[in-house]
């Protein structure tokens, strides 16, 4: 029996077998030749590998249904593609092993459809797909993506790109357990997303034989390789919980009576409604970006209003939180951001790219006004990347003129959270961005997993700028007077991660947070934890938090006054 | 050589779905086909079974491209290849 020690990034108890997420494919040496006996003989060997990839994609579009059913079938046809086999053999002819030789060909055909821009160049990761996979056919190698499977699987990882997310199953994935990564990589956002068990930054994990039967513990953050009776225990149990937990009736309040709105981040309106469903009372952080990445042009005032409405229409008496897009660093929208900057995470990125493409914003809020037209929707608008009360003057401004009436900025930045007063006597409401405001006032980048531990939100130094922030609030507040105070605006809300860990929420709720948004998922978890104490013992707990001296020290200390979490398994 | 003319009805143009089906089409005639957009000279005609050659071309909606082939009695299977050009499939 062995044991992984990770950072545990999503709850549960899940028993599975290992599948592991095949290597990137290598790319073969410029100038290999091939050993064939002759030539017909490679290019036989290309033709078959090229079918043999093209029945496997075509399985697959078989079993898939819609959008993913069209792109599938296409893909198998690139794969045996007339002009692709045609240029992989006039270089096989020249002697260039077929490996090589596809990867040239798929090349050329990648940099053609990228010059076409558009949607051709949406199609290039199609076409390098399928050249890896031909690739790995050739060298007997397993397909590159997450495996195909027909029972469930534990995934196990170096880490998971975007990219790989559009193609994983929950239905066949029962954990996510990866060796690097941090607690705001894709794996762990995708896990809480997915309601996922997930352990991050557990080295050797990726080292596990596949078919290997491991136990994932996502709260402790370990894995177990061999679990006995007490392990299998433990994961029925989750198991029968996990059901229980499932429903969330829509009203969060402490045990003596104290409301907490829980709120949904979502990227869209479909999103929007599955968190309806799942009892979230409104939208604290719409991405605006999600409904416009792979744009290479601005979407249109008419589309973006569109796509605003039907979130909206998912919350006809609850609160939407709009954030004006957020491109830049790991989010990059071709029409706003530049790719060649060598420090993305501090460059132009949020609210900053009017610096360099003015009128966005003012053409998006436009949008927000159009769609707001009719909707009894209670609509905030925020500006993300906010670092001086200056930028929020301007950004409320903005708001004015469009006709917006709720503006507010988010806290990313250490300076927004040390700023807060002058920042809210400017705008209404501020939501702390805890991902962000966690990289930024730790200095490391939220991907890197050997940073793990310093990207933690229970860092001393995060919890210190979230009481400042909530501080600077109530000064704010009481300077506004009865009117500013109005409808509960100098609000803090948070809509980062640490919204979504149950025992967090209960700090968050401690240090004044007025309301949290998260996930829809984690909606059931944080509304059973926070419901289990009183607004004192909160505030307690959240004493505790600040006074210890390491972000483990703060969680164990939390953990340790919130014997919920050990009954649910969380 | 006969050649025949027709008129991409996709309102996509001849990419995606619509492209998929058109050289899935022309790969099971007996026959090879090309296409190009009509005006462009016949040298630069490209293998109509190939996608990724119909996604380089470029047609969009409304387009008109030409099919030729070789083999003089290819009629039927142009014809069948024009009637799938001129059908939206996107509708």
């Amino acid at each position: 029996m062995n044991t992984f020690t990770g950072v545990g990034v999503s709850p549960g108890r899940v028993i599975g077998p290992v599948r592991q997420m095949p290597r990137p494919v290598a790319e073969p040496p410029a100038g290999e030749k091939w050993s064939s006996t002759t030539v017909d003989e490679e290019t036989a060997r290309l033709k078959a590998a090229a079918k043999s990839v093209q029945a496997e994609l075509r399985k697959r579009g078989d079993s898939a249904t819609g959008d993913a059913r069209a792109v599938l079938e296409a893909t198998a046809m690139m794969a045996a593609d007339p002009m692709l086999l045609k240029s992989s053999n006039t270089l096989i002819v020249a002697g260039i092993s077929a490996e090589r030789a596809v990867w040239e060909a798929g090349a050329q055909v990648a940099d053609m459809l990228r010059g076409l821009g558009g949607y051709m160049a949406e199609r290039t990761q199609d076409v390098l797909d399928v050249r890896s996979r031909i690739v790995a056919e050739l060298r007997g190698l397993p397909a590159p993506g997450i495996p195909a499977a027909d029972r469930p699987f534990v995934l196990a990882a170096e880490d998971l790109a975007p990219a790989d997310t559009a193609t994983l199953d929950p239905e066949v994935v029962l954990a996510l357990i990866t060796s690097s990564g941090g607690p705001q990589s894709h794996t762990a956002i995708l896990a809480r997303a997915l309601g996922l068990p997930a352990v991050v930054a557990a080295r050797g994990v990726d080292e596990i034989k596949d078919g290997t039967e491991v136990f994932v513990d996502g709260a402790a953050g370990t894995v177990l390789t061999g679990p006995g009776d007490v392990e299998r225990t433990a994961s029925a149990i989750w198991a029968e919980q996990a059901r229980s937990l499932g429903a969330y009736n829509g009203t969060c309040t402490t045990s003596d009576g104290h409301r907490v709105p829980l709120l949904a981040n979502v990227g869209g309106g479909s999103d929007a409604r599955k968190a309806a469903e799942a009892g979230a009372e409104g939208v604290g952080l719409l991405r605006t970006e999600f409904c416009f990445l792979d744009r290479d042009t601005e979407p249109t005032v008419a589309e973006q209003s569109a796509a605003y409405r039907e979130v909206f229409d998912a919350f006809p008496h609850g609160k939407v939180v709009v954030r004006t897009l957020d491109a830049g660093a790991d989010k990059p929208l071709p029409f706003l951001t530049d790719a060649t900057e060598p420090n993305p995470a501090l460059g132009v990125r949020g609210y900053r790219t009017e610096l360099v493409t003015p009128g966005v914003v003012d053409r998006q809020l436009k949008a927000i006004a159009e769609a707001s037209d009719g909707a009894t929707t209670d609509i905030w608008v925020m500006a993300p990347m906010i670092s001086t009360a200056e930028e929020a003057r301007r950004f409320a401004e903005s708001c004015a003129a469009a006709g917006l009436q709720t503006p507010g900025v988010m806290v990313e930045v250490p300076s927004a959270a040390l700023t807060a007063r002058t920042i809210l006597q400017r705008v209404d409401f501020v939501s702390i961005g805890t991902n962000d405001l966690t990289q930024y006032v730790m200095a490391a980048d939220r991907q890197l997993g050997p940073l793990a531990a310093l990207n933690d939100p229970w860092q001393p130094a995060v919890l210190q700028l979230i009481r400042s922030t909530v501080a600077g609030a109530g000064a704010a507040r009481s300077e506004a007077g009865p009117d500013g105070a109005d409808a509960g605006r100098k609000s803090v809300g948070v809509c980062g991660e640490a919204a979504a860990d149950p025992a967090l929420a209960v700090v968050l709720v401690g240090l004044g947070v007025d309301s949290l948004s998260m996930s829809s998922r984690a909606l059931a978890a944080v509304a059973a934890v926070i419901g289990s104490v009183s607004t004192a013992e909160a505030r307690e707990l959240a004493e505790r938090a600040l006074a210890a001296p390491t972000a483990l020290e703060a969680r164990a200390a939390v953990r340790a006054g919130l014997p919920i979490l050990e009954t649910l398994g969380l | 050589m006969i050649e025949r003319k027709a008129t991409v009805a996709s309102r996509v143009g001849l990419h995606a779905r619509p492209a998929a089906i058109f050289a899935e089409a022309a790969g099971e005639l007996p026959v090879e086909v090309t296409i190009a957009l009509e005006g462009s000279p016949a040298d630069e005609a490209m293998d109509a079974s190939s996608i990724l050659s119909l996604m380089s071309l470029g047609a969009e909606h409304g387009d008109v491209v030409v099919l030729r082939s070789e083999d003089d009695g290819a009629d039927e299977a142009l014809d069948s290849l024009v009637r799938i050009l001129e059908t939206d499939h996107d509708a």
